[in-house]
């Protein structure tokens, strides 16, 4: 993966640098120690490693517009971080950068059951938001896999979803205002407790801007009411086209599960080894969760029972208890845990039209033979954001390479049958120079036109997203 | 009037466009005041893809709303956001399209549960003020790739772009539905219970209060949806905690009454200005008392606030300390030139949104005057 040269201007200029971020931040809130500056090094996508010129911690808004106008003032392109989970390499530095991370702004701003949102400092952590508000009974929808360690912040940027976001939407959708900095120090308020923001729909096109329109400190997030209850069914099939068709079905029938998940037998071998979940040994499961009171829950699964007998299921497994119902999401939960004791893997993020998901799958099992690479599939099927990890081994030399061509492969796919590159994990440097496959060059440019206006000298994360090649020139005038 | 019959010719005509073009779909929600000779959508029309196991349905922009509705139902799905139908409010003529739906973002009082009308839109394809065609999202339900320009468009008025065509994830339509009732409350009882309906997790897809409803009384309104034995447990278990309600259980008779608060009919016809007011939902009472004597519909549990008040008041001025926004829905020409229809911007907003407005309509040629920015600038 290509990154820019960095300037060696800003490189000669460090430590002026690092005095003027000295003068509006704590001494321990500016990070500029070789050894220190380690720990920013990279995110989840740890293939690609880069120490940045130096990394702040602000712990307000005010601190970060203060950064962020002397970066801007000294030409320092500047890279947002969350809590460095992103699997795209969003939060990747360059040797010329500053990392402003909000790790330390985590502090919960208002409540209000009344008017059902939460108003908390982006770095605090997805699954802590609704720690503040589920004695109440109230929890905040989007539930990344990462939702422990995440931030809201990185959550915003990212636009991310989880595997309940079938029902209660992504990030997007639970998203009613945010504070935003812009690179030059601007203070932006966008939207607010009320339900839509007035105005051209700001705050649409900040969440899943990766971190390149400003810098978000504070949101506002619509909490919703527990249901009563939630329970899982097993459905085990003997081939993945009839899992994928039994999808399709109850999809049409009329129920709208919260969660449809899907994994394949390498996935369920591998989990089974690791967490011993008592998974069928079959080609294909789905695992559909449905919500409500014990009678709701009967009657949904009733239906989606039955759908799921038309298809000649290996195994139904409703779950009656709540230990039943652990023990069925154990598997699943696990399964990248249980990959990466295996292997190495690279975990793509593609998402196609349902209806297209037995032919894909087959495409995948083809690209994998062709390459020689394993692919282990466990996604959200229901909106057909699927997750194939494909298994290499990172000490052997050229075969980060094979299975970056061979993702680059099913990404391609995904498009070409009616899908995406990205479903929730976002762009970063990851799918980067893939873009111009989903995307003519007319479609980029009204996309950096955006850019343009937020952030006019290309400062914030500016190496992501679009490909070199097309942000040259504004690149280009940036570094003059 | 411009009819282009294609995106293509489409995107000929704002080329060559000299002077500024008055964006129009079904021309059913002529809020405001536009300038220019009229280009209509009536000729792009068409379902060009509709799946119902992938709940997406796509269209052109000019296809008319209710050919929508019906293929939906035909498979026992619907459009999740329930556009209102701003006919009988403003005294319109013509056939909504999806198009004007998604550019206004019309969105009635499933909105919050189900979302507004930019939560349920995946895809857009428009051509923007330089007479360039540009597409954005696609047809899945999740996609992060690049910028969302899908929601940007949502709610833009025809000042980015004209839009050709759009995508949605659909929904299953519901068996029945039922609607809890309570008379005589005033906005802030009603507000306060409509909010302890909201706040249980029996899913409430309607919290509304009319001055008026069938009986000629104040009403509040909780609509429950989904499976018959559902929805009647539901019911059974908000009266217990709402106390003295009435249950209308007739599907038919309760879809009635979510029709007339979706579209504020009873503010309909009366010589008055109406105003669309979004604030937070505890605030719609401080809104109701602010304004007096005015007839007041509250929708979203009081965060959406129809006011109708007599003609010429400056309603942001009353509201002045309640935040939020208020929008001029029907008024007088000159009331709508004097107040401004769209809510003022504070400033780096205003010019965020100018930037916006002066890169995807470089000549100022689209709806020029809708919206706030450009006669503020
Ligand atoms: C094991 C694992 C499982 C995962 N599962 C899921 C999943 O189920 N669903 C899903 O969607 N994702 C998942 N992810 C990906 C990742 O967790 C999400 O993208 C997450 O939202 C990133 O949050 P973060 O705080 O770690 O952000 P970071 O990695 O720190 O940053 C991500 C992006 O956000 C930008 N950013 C950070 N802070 C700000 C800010 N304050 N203002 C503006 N921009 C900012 C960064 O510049 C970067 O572009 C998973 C990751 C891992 C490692």
């Amino acid at each position: 993966m290509q990154m820019p040269d960095p300037s060696a201007a800003i490189l000669s200029r460090k430590s002026s640098v690092v005095r003027r971020l000295q003068g509006v931040l704590d001494d321990d809130s500016v990070i500029h120690e070789e050894n220190e500056l380690r720990a920013y090094e990279c995110d989840a996508l740890t293939a690609y490693k880069c120490p940045p010129l130096a990394a702040v911690l602000p712990r307000t808004t005010e601190e970060v517009a203060a950064v962020l106008a002397i970066c801007h003032e000294e030409g320092v392109p500047v890279v947002p971080r969350g809590a460095g989970t992103s699997l795209a390499g969003g939060s990747l530095p360059s040797a010329d950068s500053v990392i402003l991370g909000v790790a330390r702004m985590n502090e919960v701003i208002e409540t209000s059951y009344d008017d059902r949102f939460i108003r908390v400092q982006t770095g605090r952590t997805n699954l802590s938001v609704t720690g503040a508000v589920e004695e109440d009974g109230f929890f905040y929808a989007p539930d990344p896999s990462s939702q422990l360690a995440c931030a809201i912040a990185g959550n915003i940027a990212m636009n991310s979803g989880g595997a309940h976001c079938l029902k209660y939407g992504v990030t997007t959708n639970n998203l009613l205002g945010v504070t935003l900095v812009q690179m030059d120090g601007t203070v932006v308020e966008i939207g607010g407790a009320h339900m839509d923001a007035g105005g051209l729909d700001l705050l649409g096109l900040v969440c899943g801007s990766e971190g390149q329109l400003g810098v978000v400190t504070e949101a506002t997030l619509r909490i919703l009411p527990k249901p009563e209850g939630a329970r899982p069914v097993l459905i085990g099939f003997s081939s993945n086209e009839v899992a994928g068709q039994c999808v399709s079905d109850i999809i049409k029938a009329g129920v709208l599960p919260v969660a449809i998940e899907f994994m394949d037998r390498p996935c369920i071998r591998a989990t089974e080894a690791f967490a011993g979940a008592g998974y069928p040994d079959c080609e294909a499961l789905l695992i559909v969760e449905v919500e409500g009171s014990d009678a709701e829950i009967d009657e949904q699964l009733g239906v989606i029972g039955q759908i799921a007998r038309g298809h000649d299921p290996v195994e139904i497994r409703e779950s009656q208890s709540a230990e039943e119902s652990a023990r069925i999401w154990l598997g699943r939960k696990s399964a990248f845990g249980a990959m990466g004791q295996i292997n190495d893997y690279m975990c793509l993020d593609g998402t196609i039209p349902v209806t297209e998901l037995p032919k894909v799958l087959g495409r995948i099992r083809e690209l994998s033979d062709q390459y020689g690479l394993d692919v282990a599939n466990v996604f959200h099927a229901g909106d057909g954001n699927m997750h194939p990890l494909i298994l290499f081994n990172a000490n052997e030399e050229g075969q980060l390479e094979k299975c970056e061509a061979m993702g680059a492969d099913i990404l391609r796919l995904c498009v070409e049958v009616g899908g995406c590159l990205t479903g929730e994990h976002g762009v970063g440097i990851e799918k980067r120079d893939l873009m111009e496959t989903q995307f003519a060059p007319d479609d980029l440019e009204a996309q950096m036109r955006v850019k343009d206006v937020f952030d006019p000298k290309w400062l914030l994360n500016p190496a992501k997203v679009f490909p070199l090649s097309v942000t040259e020139p504004r690149r280009a005038i940036a570094a003059e | 009037m411009l009819t282009p019959k294609s995106e293509v010719e489409l995107a000929d005509i704002l080329r060559a466009a000299e002077t500024p073009v008055r964006v129009q779909g079904g021309g059913t929600r002529g809020v405001g005041v536009a300038r220019g000779e009229v280009l209509s959508t009536a000729s792009l029309t068409g379902i060009t893809l509709y799946e119902p196991g992938a709940l997406t349905l796509v269209a052109k922009a000019g296809t008319p709303l209710s050919e929508i509705t019906e293929t939906l139902a035909a498979e026992n799905q619907r459009l999740p956001f329930e556009p209102i139908d701003h006919r009988r409010l403003l005294g319109t003529k013509g056939e909504p399209t999806i198009g004007g739906a998604v550019a206004t973002n019309a969105s009635g009082p499933r909105r919050i549960a189900a979302g507004a009308c930019r939560d349920s839109l995946i895809g857009v394809r428009f051509v923007d003020g330089a007479g360039t065609i540009v597409k954005n999202g696609g047809r899945v339900m999740k996609n992060v790739t690049g910028y969302d320009l899908v929601k940007l468009m949502a709610g833009s008025w025809g000042t980015l772009g004209v839009l050709t065509e759009v995508s949605f994830k659909v929904l299953p339509g519901v068996a029945s539905e039922a609607t809890l009732l309570l008379d005589w409350q005033t906005p802030d009882a009603a507000i306060k219970t409509l909010a302890r309906a909201l706040r249980s997790p029996f899913e409430v897809t309607g919290a509304a209060y009319v001055p008026e409803g069938p009986d000629g009384v104040p009403m509040t309104a909780i609509r429950l949806e989904g499976f018959e034995a559902s929805v009647a447990y539901r019911a059974d278990k908000l009266r217990t905690e709402l106390g003295e309600v009435r249950i209308e259980d007739d599907s038919e008779k309760s879809a009635r009454l979510w029709r007339d608060i979706r579209d504020a009919s009873i503010l309909a016809g009366a010589p008055a200005d109406v105003w669309r007011i979004s604030v937070r939902p505890s605030h719609g009472p401080r809104v109701a008392k602010a304004l007096g004597e005015a007839r007041l519909v509250m929708d979203w549990g009081g965060g959406l606030v129809w006011a109708q008040v007599a003609q010429g008041t400056d309603l942001r001025a009353r509201l002045k300390g309640i935040p939020g926004h208020a929008t001029l829905v029907r008024a007088a020409p000159e009331t709508h030139a004097r107040l401004g229809t769209f809510p003022p911007e504070p400033e780096p907003v205003a010019r965020l949104t100018a930037g916006l407005r002066a890169k995807f309509d470089p000549r100022n040629i689209l709806n020029t005057g809708l919206m706030a920015a450009p006669e503020h600038a």
